[in-house]
Parts: structure tokens; C-alpha cells; sequence
């Protein structure tokens, strides 16, 4: 109980003091809009709504859940306020998924700006909606616990951002979404293979256009694979890094 | 009884050593204080004591508990204040005070009372709804004690309670210290300022380059140096022009030396009591009078000195940066 007392508040306050602000909520709204618009301007006759919505959402989740994260927590160490956190007779696994989880949240949240514009415009009944939010959870949580990875290794927020945009890119463009995997070059493609949103990316792909390059569950699998290893990083990580 | 014990302590990152397997122990009830100038080891010493930081080597035992092996259990029962004021800027006081203590499990109402009492005890009852970047320095720094001690820690660790902060929030926090002494707490401080440890700690360890040299109340530190007597005269003629008073002086009384202070004042130091009545009768026969004549007691800063050779300057300098 006084561990859900703990864990509860840390993310109450998180959302509170960094997620409901008036800036990341107009960064959660504006950002996946103006994806979609400039998708809509750039092919208005080669590409439908319900085509980038995968991409939109995914990419949605993943600046919207790193960015937040990363720089919030490296805020929070350079004014030392985390080590409050980490004085707090909690273990370091609370800590990290208390964390972690406004983050989730706030993807989750920021995934779905993209669909309800979409909704008003064409037919998603199509959808199916179970796989495409189990889908956003999982992209939303190696996301985070990515952005969370990030902040273990700067000391400052700037530095946070480039190394956030550092993976990002690279990420949003080898995961299949944009270029199928089958056309990247064979050079590419075994990076590619190693990234947790082409999984995540197919696992959208297969709920909103019914087209997936992996079986869902081999995908779900390797999602959640992705999951242990990168929280048992971040635990082990801020143990080392944080705890000198 | 000893509620910290703490042996052989190491501590190196990468080649430098911080601290050098320093050793001692903190009694129920007491104020121990861990005096040394920037760079001593003694940020590093606490960090190692609450956990947030990995002890090189040694032991540390907390109330019976090993702080190495079951840190989270330790935490349950210290509190910890910071160098810096370390609370959220863009929450109140008050949603402060009840954050901490929920990191502590504490259930909502408890919480609010104990965060409302806090607030009352430390004169921020006005101050609680207002956010706490809004607060002035000493304001911060009492908030940041109050928010120490939410979960009724049994022992305290203060790491420069009153650096950076005006005289009267200086003053306000030291007797808060004492106050806390009287409820029963064990308090460990780290301070580079002298007259505060000697004011408030019971007993005092002088820390230097990592290592300790040497531990023990003001008193026994003060015998730990070779007594000197000090004698201040303040006279009504320049003794220095008296030609022959300082050598009669000196020849008279063997165990006395004279230290010419200004035109109107020396001071007679000596390693035994001085016999200030012949003294006296001696310069009033060589037409001297005496208007003052005033004990010098050393001082713990004398003693540090002459213990740990630092120049207390150097610590007078890191007051100010």
C-alpha cells in the first residue's frame, strides 16, 4: 500500500507538473496535425488518410513519449529533485515505472490526436482497434523507457535533445513505415530488424490497412522482449549512473 | 547508545581517493558535526550514509541496520536536508511538503496535517499556498528542512544547513536544530563554519582530505592542543617606548612570554596560570597603569588550526563563494 501511496504520487505529480501543461498539450495537438497536413499537401491524390495513419501515430508517440521523458527527468537531476525520488525508500523499479509511466500516458494520449482528426474525415471502422491500441502501448513503452535511456546518459537538457533526435530519425525512417523494409537496401535492413517501432509499426500497419510484414504475435513478442531488456538497462543504468 | 557507526569508510572515484577509510560513530540523541573546508569528503561521506552513493569499501550501520546491504530500510528512518534547496519549483509549499511525504507512504490526511504542522512550526503557514520558487533564500532553506523531516525521521542528516543564507534565517535554523536535539533526533551535519559547530554539535569530527583527524566534544578537542594561558593588558602608556618593561617582564616571570599588540596593548601568553597581581604590581612600579586585563580563552578555530594546519581564511573564503 505505501508503495502505491509512493508510486501514485510520483506520477500524479509528474503529469501535473510537466504533461498537463499548456505547452505539451499544444505540442501534443499541433505536432501530429501538422504531420498530417503535410502528408495531405505533399501527395493529396497518392496517399489516404487511413494509410498514414500508422506513421502519424507512431510518430506521435515516439517524439511526444522521448522528448518529455528525457528532458523532464534531466531537468529534474540537474536540479536535484530526483534524488529525492532516489532517497525515497522505494525501489528502483517503482521509481523507473512511476516514471515511465506519465510518459506512457502522454503517448498514448498523443497517438490518438492523429485518429480523432481522422475520424472526422473518413470511414475507420475498418480499424481494429484492440491490436492498434495494444499496438500504441507497446510503442509508447520502449518509447519512453528509450527517452529514459537518454536522460541516464546526458547531464543536460540540450544534450538530451540531440541524442533523442540522434536515434529518432533514423528509427522513424528504417522502421518500415515510410520505406517498406523489403525496399531499404540490404545494408540497412538488419538495423532495421533491431528496431523495436518496425514491430510496433507493422503491429499498426496490420490493425489500421490490414498489411504486416512479421506475424503479429512473433511482433508482440519482440515488443515485449524489447520491453525487459531496455528496463533492465535503464534500472541498471540509473543504479550505476545515478547511485555513484 | 550508537545509532551510526560507521567503519573504515572508503570512497575513490576513478584515482582520487574522497575518503580514506575514515571511521566513527554518532550516539542517540546527539548533534555530530563533520567539520572540514570544500573538497574534505564530507558531501561524500553523507551521500554514502543515505544511499546515494556506493561505498568503496568499510561498514556503515545504521539503528541496528546494515545502510550497504538494506539502504531502502535505512531510508525509512533518516531524513535527509541537501546543500541545496532541492524542492519543485512550481509547486506550493504545502503540495511540496505532502509529495514527500507521500513518497514515504503516508496516507493523504495524515499527510496534509503533518505538511500543515510543518508549515506552522517553521513560520510558512502565510507562505503555504504560494509557490516555492517564489520563496526567498531562508524561506527555501526551511522549507527544504521541513520537507526532512515530514516522515518523523529518527536521525537527521544536514549537509550545510545555513550556507548561502542571511544572518537572521541563519540564526532561525541553528536554534531549529537545537529544537530538533530536544525531541530526541540524531543529527549528523556537515558545516565549514566553525563557530556553528561549535555552537551547536555535541561532538565534532575535523575532516581533512578525506580522512579524519580527529573526533570529539568542544571540550575534549580543546585539551586536545597544548594549553596556553593568554593574558590581554590594556595599558596606559606605549610599552614600547618603555625601554626594559617587556625584558623585566620576561626575566621576572620565566614562564611568560610578551606579545606586543598595539602602542597600548600586549598579551601575556604563558603554559601555566599567569600571576596576574605581581604582574600587575610590577608595571604600576615602572609607572604602567593597567585599565583592562582580560582572559583569552582559545577558541575551537585555534584549535583547528593548530590540528588540521589549514589556514581558517581558506574556509572564511568558501563562507562567501
Amino acid at each position: 500500500m505505501e508503495t502505491l501511496i509512493a508510486f501514485w504520487n510520483i506520477l500524479k505529480k509528474d503529469i501535473k507538473n510537466y504533461y498537463l501543461k499548456p505547452p505539451n498539450i499544444s505540442w501534443g495537438i499541433i505536432f501530429p496535425l501538422s504531420w498530417t497536413l503535410m502528408q495531405l499537401i505533399r501527395s493529396p491524390g497518392d496517399v489516404g488518410i487511413v494509410e498514414l495513419l500508422p506513421g502519424l501515430m507512431a510518430m506521435s508517440i515516439l517524439f511526444g513519449t522521448t522528448s518529455m521523458l528525457a528532458v523532464t527527468i534531466t531537468f529534474e537531476k540537474r536540479s536535484k529533485s530526483f534524488d529525492r525520488l532516489l532517497l525515497a525508500p522505494i525501489s528502483i523499479s517503482i521509481l523507473v515505472s512511476a516514471k515511465i509511466l506519465g510518459a506512457i500516458l502522454f503517448g498514448i494520449v498523443n497517438a490518438f490526436v492523429p485518429v480523432i482528426f481522422a475520424a472526422f474525415l473518413v470511414d475507420l471502422r475498418g480499424v481494429s482497434w484492440g491490436i492498434a491500441l495494444v499496438a500504441v502501448v507497446l510503442i509508447a513503452i520502449t518509447s519512453a523507457l528509450l527517452g529514459l535511456l537518454v536522460a541516464v546518459s546526458v547531464r543536460e537538457v540540450f544534450e538530451a535533445q540531440t541524442l533523442s533526435n540522434f536515434f529518432r530519425f533514423p528509427m522513424l525512417f528504417l522502421c518500415g513505415l515510410f520505406i517498406p523494409i523489403d525496399k531499404l537496401p540490404a545494408i540497412l535492413k538488419p538495423i532495421s530488424f533491431c528496431l523495436p517501432l518496425t514491430y510496433g509499426a507493422d503491429m499498426l500497419n496490420s490493425a489500421i490497412i490490414h498489411s504486416s510484414s512479421f506475424n503479429i504475435l512473433l511482433s508482440f513478442a519482440i515488443m515485449l522482449l524489447f520491453i525487459i531488456v531496455l528496463f533492465y538497462l535503464c534500472k541498471r543504468n540509473i543504479e550505476k549512473k545515478w547511485i555513484l | 547508545m550508537e545509532i551510526v557507526k560507521v567503519t573504515n569508510l572508503k570512497k575513490a572515484y576513478g584515482n582520487l581517493q574522497a575518503v580514506k577509510g575514515i571511521s566513527f560513530s554518532i550516539k542517540q540523541g546527539e548533534i555530530f558535526g563533520l567539520l572540514g573546508p570544500n573538497g574534505a569528503g564530507k558531501t561524500s561521506t553523507i551521500n554514502m550514509l543515505i544511499g546515494l552513493s556506493r561505498p568503496s569499501g568499510g561498514n556503515i550501520m545504521i539503528d541496528g541496520m546494515d545502510a550497504i546491504k538494506d539502504i531502502k530500510k535505512v531510508q525509512r528512518i533518516i531524513g535527509v536536508i541537501p546543500d541545496e534547496n532541492n524542492l519543485y519549483g512550481e509547486m506550493s509549499g504545502f503540495d511540496n511538503l505532502c509529495f514527500c511525504a507521500s513518497l514515504y507512504g503516508i496516507g493523504k490526511k495524515e499527510r496534509e496535517r503533518r505538511a500543515m504542522e510543518l508549515l506552522k512550526q517553521f513560520g510558512l503557514t502565510d507562505a503555504a499556498k504560494r509557490p516555492f520558487r517564489t520563496y526567498s533564500k531562508g524561506m527555501k532553506r526551511r522549507l527544504t528542512i521541513a520537507a526532512g523531516l515530514i516522515h518523523d525521521p529518527k536521525i537527521l542528516f544536514l549537509d550545510e544547513p545555513t550556507t548561502g543564507i542571511d544572518v537572521e534565517s541563519t540564526r532561525q535554523i541553528r536554534d531549529l536544530i537545537l529544537s530538533l536535539k530536544k525531541q530526541g533526533r540524531t543529527i549528523l551535519m556537515t558545516t565549514h563554519y566553525i563557530e556553528e559547530a561549535e555552537r551547536i554539535c555535541d561532538r565534532i569530527a575535523f575532516i581533512v582530505n578525506g580522512e579524519i583527524v580527529k573526533v570529539g566534544t568542544v571540550a575534549e578537542l580543546m585539551e586536545s592542543v597544548e594549553k596556553e594561558y593568554k593574558i590581554k593588558l590594556q595599558l596606559g602608556s606605549n610599552i614600547k617606548e618603555l625601554k626594559g618593561v617587556r625584558e623585566e617582564l620576561e626575566r621576572n616571570f620565566l614562564n611568560c612570554k610578551i606579545e606586543v599588540l598595539e602602542q597600548n596593548s600586549c598579551i601575556i601568553v604563558s603554559k601555566g596560570p599567569i600571576p596576574l597581581s605581581p604582574i600587575l604590581q610590577m608595571l604600576d612600579s615602572q609607572g604602567i597603569s593597567v585599565f583592562e586585563a582580560k582572559a583569552i580563552k582559545p577558541s575551537l578555530e585555534d584549535v583547528f588550526v593548530r590540528i588540521t594546519g589549514i589556514d581558517v581564511s581558506k574556509l572564511e573564503k568558501e563562507k562567501v563563494s
